[in-house]
């Protein structure tokens, strides 16, 4: 199988700062990763590197997606290249309508798609997600519950449908129904198509996704991998011993 | 795609086309009595009317610049022409209207516009009113829209009875020049119980180099009647400035409503000095809706004077000002009786070293218990050179009443940019729509049309910014 994300030897800093310090990871078609490890060790950072975010430099290495680099692509051109990033804190834009934001995206990625086929789509999702239309009236983001806005990133994942979704700790902040559903949604995209590196603290959300790889991130670096019974091994045993075994 | 085209199209080729100047009649540059006598005397006007006019010219000489707002220092007002009459009459068909100017119109899509949703239209071009027309129906429950000067001459008595009632002839400066040489603007009357479901709308268009329009609209709304009026105004680019100094009296009687919509879209060398003011009686209801985009210099402060117990007042304002323009723009509100409510919502946004100010006056008089009043300004800066000012003005001489003030300067986060591009927007079209949702509260008042036709506007100024 071919790989959808490979990232090498991956060195990036913020305001000069290292963080990532020679990162390495492959994610197959179809495959489904999970990142774990302690606050700080650079997850969200490296959720950010990978989207582009302005405020990280990359000082050394490379991300490739479907074996084309994407380190010199703006943040919309990766979005157009089939990467999505659910974030772990959305950004508040008030005064912007849900509903006529997802239509604007629909409309960027599937320039021919009619109304119809978007409202089709549209509310397919919405029910997957345990929502209703008056859920895309309201703003984005902004006076949404913490668990309302991790939805939303999911919505505008379904409706997206990313070669690769990167998913930073959608899982915290949600009660165990929302949980559920949201983990189904993420589920009904697996096949070949979709590829997801899912960012926790928490095995939960992993029991529901059954992970095909475990990775520990420690300083910057994949400090150990496993399959998908070492985030139960983590929560009994915590961090430590990994970095005793670095 | 094709909506990107027509978003694409900018200020210049949209509105910035300009016409040959053909006068049929023009005073000569600068102003003294003398103009002012002609004016009255191409428009026949009673012996009135021509001694307000002289007394407001010598308002107008006597007072000195405001010190305060933007820079009026650049304006020579002898390098001004005050009346530039392009046609001999008013036309009630489109097709009488002569085919130069016609054009031009068609140009903004006005008729188009008319056929669609309005229950009347009037056109002024350069100084004078081109194009007049109300739907029949409206004009047989009696509803009067007219040109102003039209109106001076069909209903004497009404006009008389409320012109310079509620901006006096030396209320300002630019008023009293506005007094002095006035010339177009709308007139409408909507009589007692009629409720106009249909918006009525004029459009300002300045065409010639250097000419000052000078509309004077006055609308009367009586006992429980409603209507909502909108205005839109345009001019070419020139290098040399013109000046737009309009004034607006605004009569809510008991129990009425009345929205008064503005999107003005000025080229940048027009300074737009403007005094909109209305009284509101008992149980009327005042809306000012009021969008300034364009022009060098922008002063407006739409008033409301609450005059009759619970009477109410709102205010929605939005303020774009790019290179080289400055934006001063706010809201007052009187309140002069009890349990009256007022609420100003005011958004500008600043960009390219533009400048916006929010200028505000409250003001509750002692024993008017009851009063409720919100005022929140909200100042957007797109960058660095930009600049944003707040000066809010409170006079409240009644403790019980209940006054909230709130006022926020913020910069589009990069956050905000980032995370809009991570769902495969470019970074203009985030801007726009980080933009767009910033004044959106203004933006869902205005009539559909309007409000897509803003919409194009601040994408296109978007698309600029990014380097």
């Amino acid at each position: 199988m071919t790989s959808v994300l490979e990232i090498r030897d991956l060195h990036a800093s913020a305001h000069g700062k290292p963080i990532l310090k020679g990162l390495s990871l492959v994610i197959r078609q179809g495959e489904v990763h999970a990142l774990m490890g302690p606050n700080g060790s650079g997850k969200s950072t490296l959720s950010y590197v990978i989207a582009g975010h302005p405020g990280y430099a990359v000082t050394k290495g490379d991300i490739l997606l479907d074996g084309k680099s994407i380190l010199t692509l703006s943040p919309d051109e990766r979005a157009k290249a089939g990467l999505f990033l659910a974030f772990q804190h959305p950004v508040e834009i008030p005064g912007v309508n849900i509903g006529s934001f997802l239509f604007t995206l629909f409309k960027n990625k599937y320039p021919k798609g009619s109304a119809v086929t978007y409202q089709k789509e549209l509310q397919d999702i919405l029910k997957r997600l345990g929502l209703t239309t008056q859920f895309t009236e309201r703003a984005l983001n902004a006076g949404l519950s913490g668990g309302e806005k991790k939805r939303a990133e999911v919505l505008q994942m379904l409706l997206l449908k990313p070669a690769l979704a990167v998913l930073d700790e959608t899982d915290s902040g949600l009660d165990i129904d929302s949980l559920k559903i949201v983990s189904e949604a993420v589920n009904s995209l697996r096949s070949p198509m979709f590829s997801a590196l899912v960012i926790t603290h928490y095995n939960r959300i992993l029991e529901f996704l059954k992970p095909d790889r475990v990775h520990v991130l420690l300083d910057g670096k994949i400090a150990h991998s496993g399959d998908a019974t070492l985030p139960a091994e983590l929560e009994k045993k915590g961090y430590r011993w990994l970095k005793e075994e670095l | 795609m094709n909506t990107d085209v027509a978003i694409n199209v900018g200020y210049t080729e949209k509105y910035g086309f300009h016409d040959e100047e053909k006068a049929v009649f023009r005073t000569p540059k600068g102003l003294s009595e003398d103009v002012v006598r002609q004016i009255s005397a191409q428009k026949s006007e009673p012996a009135w009317m021509l001694d307000f006019r002289l007394k407001a010219l010598k308002a107008f000489l006597n007072k000195p610049l405001p010190g305060w707002g933007g820079d009026l220092s650049a304006i020579d007002f002898d390098n001004i022409t005050y009346y530039f009459k392009s046609n001999d009459k008013t036309a009630h068909s489109w097709d009488q209207v002569p085919e130069q100017i016609k054009n031009t119109f068609e140009k903004l899509g006005i008729p188009e516009a008319e056929r669609k949703f309005l229950g009347g239209v009037g056109a002024q071009y350069e100084s004078e009113t081109v194009y007049h027309k109300l739907r029949e129906d409206l004009a047989k429950q009696g509803v009067v829209f007219l040109d102003t000067d039209t109106a001076l001459k069909e209903h004497p008595e009404i006009f008389r009875k409320y012109f310079a009632s509620v901006v006096p002839h030396d209320d300002n400066k630019f008023a009293a020049l506005n007094t002095a040489m006035w010339s177009g603007g709308s007139f409408i009357y909507i009589p007692p119980g009629v409720k106009v479901d249909v918006p009525l709308q004029a459009y300002f268009r300045i065409n010639a180099k250097n000419v000052g329009q000078f509309e004077r609209t006055l609308i009367i709304v009586d006992k429980d009647a409603s209507v909502t009026y909108i205005e839109g105004c345009t001019a070419p680019v020139y290098s040399t400035d013109s000046l737009h100094a309009a004034v607006v009296e605004l009569i809510a009687l008991p129990g009425s409503k009345v929205r008064y919509v503005t999107i003005q879209n000025w080229s940048s060398n027009v300074y737009n000095l403007v005094t909109k003011r209305a009284v509101a009686h008992e149980n009327a209801l005042v809306e000012w809706i009021d969008g300034n985009l364009g022009s060098k210099l922008t002063m407006k402060y739409p008033a409301v004077i609450l005059q009759g117990e619970n009477a109410r007042a709102d205010i929605l304002s939005i303020a774009y000002a790019g290179k080289g323009q400055h934006q001063d723009a706010g809201g007052k509100i009187t309140h002069l009786a009890k349990n009256t409510q007022s609420r100003i919502i005011s958004k500008s946004i600043s960009k390219d070293g533009g400048r916006t100010s929010y200028r505000g006056l409250l003001k509750v008089k002692k024993g008017c218990t009851g009063v409720k009043s919100t005022v929140q300004c909200d100042a957007l800066m797109l960058d660095d050179k930009s600049r944003s000012d707040t000066y809010p003005t409170m006079d409240i001489d009644e403790e019980q009443s209940t006054i909230a003030h709130e006022a926020t300067v913020g910069r589009i986060g990069d956050d905000q940019i980032f995370y809009l591009m991570s769902r495969g927007m470019p970074e203009s079209e985030a801007l726009a729509l980080i933009v767009l949702g910033f004044i959106s509260e203004f933006t869902k008042e205005l009539p559909m049309e309007y409000a897509v036709e803003l919409n194009k506007l601040i994408r296109l100024e978007m698309e600029g910014s990014i380097g």
